[in-house]
């Protein structure tokens, strides 16, 4: 039985403070606040380059659990010193206090989880690291002023996939990070969306219970980078799981269970044109190759999910 | 465990024990030549149990360094080596770790950076690492590893100073070579090394702390900068405190310099790691020769022993840097070193000059040294101080290279 079924079950504990420095709307507030509420303060946040780095600056920082910054592509590795450091110190030197026991969590943008911290975040699976890994995939890095990632969709404008000269704007695929995890054989992993609160508070409760890397990518709408208004922010993360582009689901020990199935899926460009990094689709002409392609991809995704999941 | 005399080991056989009778808690591994022997060996002693700490070989020296960093900062003692490619891969996590303030100790094995790829000796990649707040401690002899290793934990876990060090050994002359090493047993170790608990470490912090948020203002970043500094100033007057109490333990004397047939010296030769021995057995005959000569030898690179320099070479009438080590378009590095120590000194030498060689593990003939010598005693007779370097290559070593030419089917045309 799932642990949180309402709103009205969102533990009130809060381990994020209000008023940080992050843009208003920012999807990445929203997912570490309510992580940190299943999670409990009990947790070390590691954290690298990226837009959540706003939250700490010095002499303030909004996150109330002990808060280790990395460079970019150690947050994994740092992970791993700090984990062991604190196992060794419990079974050689016996020190016993609550803090040798704290969970560890790595918080990351895309441009960590899919590109410069690749390698030390599947290493650390590799290794069955116990942790967490959470990435907050804003889909470009944000933070630098939205330059084309790995994790950018096929057709974003970004600052370095600009929609000009006939050009569709990014013309790579999103990489696959969840399938890519998925290959590592990691106990669980899971998507999640600010859209649905419940979904995500039961998805880091369960994860409480497997002993290895649990890991999980979150849609995380960013106003200034995807052009959208910040009032919009779980609208538009609404309209990216019921149109089938975001889908919800987890993988405990690599067999994939969807936690949100649409029966009907909403047309792509109901989310598309959200945003203004999409907006090169539509204006001055309708490309309608482009969002086609979108559109197919989506739905020969969820017809494999339908004919597999729905037939059990 | 007892103490061992006596025992003939490698540079790198006795850079293991060197974490292990220091009670290392923690080692984040990496393999790379000429410094694989070391992380084999603590590996072997963890999972034989003959060691008490955790072994963890990363997938990289830049993850490796983060992880060993991130123990220390945890509250571990936290241990590492690499070489060259690997100190370059991991260098960003250099001021990592020295930010975090994390005291950890790092092994590095010197071997040049390529391309073009070598396995062999040229300090280039450890004085790369001069500006990112470790302390350096430079290796002549094993024994040196062993005891730099030691005072290395205790000059790093100082609360004064709590900065990470690299203690450096020459790759291959050091790290391959056996010599008769004392190992002291973990109990007298542990008299002069008390275990690590840091105030600030993760496990031992009376409070929730934020390590290295992000700095917008220069006041700020200015303040931990310069705190860094202050703090590295520090470490060498707790060098001396430390090293007179090692001393007084285990017999074994060490400054941040050392000095060599200097007390009557006209001439000096600053050197440092193992080439020096083959400067100091020079100079004995360059002595039979005629020419007074002692050897100037830098055991710490930082903080850099202005002071002792300084007044080492008071007195000396000419100074040949040995730097095994070169920045292109510049020279030597710890040429400029130097001269920063002596330029406001007012009984300084009258000529220094630098010289180039043992590069990529190249032969330092007892004729190079001669010639270094005689160089310096020439330009106090005739002027004429250069501030570029003199690259020493020999006739043999012209010879070998029109031969490997000529394998190659070409002629060799020689610097141009």
């Amino acid at each position: 039985m799932s642990k949180f079924r309402s709103v009205k079950d969102i533990p009130d504990d809060e381990y994020v403070a209000p008023g940080s420095s992050l843009c208003a709307g920012c999807g990445s507030e929203i997912i570490a606040r309510h992580m940190l509420k299943v999670l409990g303060k009990d947790t070390i946040f590691v954290n690298v380059p990226g837009c959540y780095a706003i939250s700490t600056l010095f002499p303030f920082t909004a996150v109330k659990v002990p808060f280790v910054f990395a460079v970019f592509g150690s947050g994994a590795a740092v992970a791993q010193g700090i984990k062991d450091g604190l196992d060794i110190l419990k079974e050689k030197r016996g020190i016993n206090n609550e803090r040798v026991n704290y969970k560890v969590v790595v918080y990351v943008g895309d441009g960590a989880a899919y590109d410069i911290g690749f390698q030390s975040t599947s290493a650390a699976i590799h290794r069955n690291l116990d942790f967490y890994f959470v990435c907050y995939d804003n889909e470009a890095y944000g933070n630098t002023g939205f330059q084309l990632s790995g994790a950018t969709p096929y057709a974003s404008r970004t600052s370095t996939s600009e929609p000009l000269g006939g050009s569709v704007g990014n013309v790579y695929r999103k990489k696959d990070i969840f399938e890519i995890w998925r290959a590592h054989r990691a106990p669980y992993i899971a998507t999640i969306s600010v859209s649905h609160i419940t979904d995500m508070l039961n998805k880091f409760e369960k994860a409480k219970q497997f002993k290895g890397p649990k890991l999980f990518v979150a849609l995380s709408i960013c106003p200034t980078g995807w052009g959208a208004s910040e009032e919009e922010t779980v609208r538009i993360a609404r309209l990216a799981v019921e149109t089938g582009m975001w889908p919800l689901k987890e993988a405990v020990y690599g067999e994939v269970k969807h936690t949100f199935i649409p029966r009907r899926l909403k047309p792509v460009e109901e989310y598309l044109k959200t945003q203004r990094r999409f907006r090169h689709l539509f204006h001055p002409v309708r490309r309608e190759e482009d969002i086609k392609k979108i559109q197919e991809e989506v739905e020969s995704y969820w017809k494999r999910v339908w004919e597999t999941e729905l037939s059990k | 465990m007892k103490s061992r005399k006596g025992m003939m080991l490698t540079g790198n056989a006795t850079a293991a024990w060197g974490a292990r009778v220091c009670d290392v808690d923690y080692i984040a591994a990496y393999p790379i030549t000429p410094q694989s022997e070391i992380v084999e060996l603590l590996s072997k002693w963890v999972t034989s149990g003959e060691m008490k700490a955790k072994f963890v070989e990363y997938e990289s020296e830049h993850s490796m360094l983060a992880g060993a960093g991130a123990a220390s900062l945890a509250g571990a003692r936290a241990f590492t080596a690499t070489s060259s490619q690997g100190l370059a891969y991991a260098f960003e996590n250099l001021f990592a770790v020295s930010g975090w303030r994390a005291p950890m100790v790092m092994v590095n094995v010197s071997r040049g950076i390529g391309m073009p790829m070598t396995l062999q000796v040229d300090n280039t990649d450890v004085f790369s690492a001069r500006d990112t707040g470790w302390i350096q401690l430079h290796a002549e002899t094993c024994q040196e590893i062993l005891d730099f290793i030691i005072l290395a934990y205790r000059l790093g876990e100082d609360r004064r100073v709590l900065l990470p060090v690299i203690v450096n050994m020459d790759g291959f002359f050091l790290s391959f070579t056996r010599e008769p090493v004392y190992i002291p047993s973990m109990e007298e170790v542990s008299e002069f090394l008390p275990p690590y608990e840091p105030p600030h470490g993760i496990a031992f912090s009376s409070e929730e702390l934020a390590y290295a948020p992000t700095i917008i203002l220069g006041h700020s970043y200015s303040y931990f900068k310069y705190q860094m500094h202050l703090s590295a100033l520090k470490a060498k007057e707790v060098f001396y405190e430390i090293a007179r109490e090692f001393g007084d333990l285990f017999g074994r004397y060490y400054g941040p310099i050392e000095k060599y047939m200097m007390d009557d010296a006209d001439y000096a030769i600053v050197s440092m790691n193992s080439f020096t021995s083959i400067i100091k057995g020079a100079v004995h005959r360059l002595r039979e020769e005629g020419y007074k000569v002692g050897v100037l030898k830098i055991n710490m690179f930082r903080p850099f022993p202005n002071e002792e320099v300084a007044e080492a070479l008071k007195g000396v009438k000419g100074v040949a840097v040995f730097d095994l080590n070169l920045s292109p378009g510049a020279g030597g590095i710890i040429y400029p070193e130097l001269l920063r120590a002596l330029y406001h000194v007012d009984e300084r030498p009258k000529v220094v000059l630098d010289f180039v060689g043992g590069l990529g593990g190249k032969e330092l003939t007892y004729g190079e040294i001669r010639f270094m010598v005689r160089k310096v005693a020439e330009a106090l007779r005739d002027g004429g101080v250069s501030p570029y370097a003199t690259l020493l290559f020999t006739e043999e070593d012209t010879r070998k290279m029109i031969a490997d030419m000529e394998i190659a089917g070409k002629k060799w045309g020689g610097f141009r």
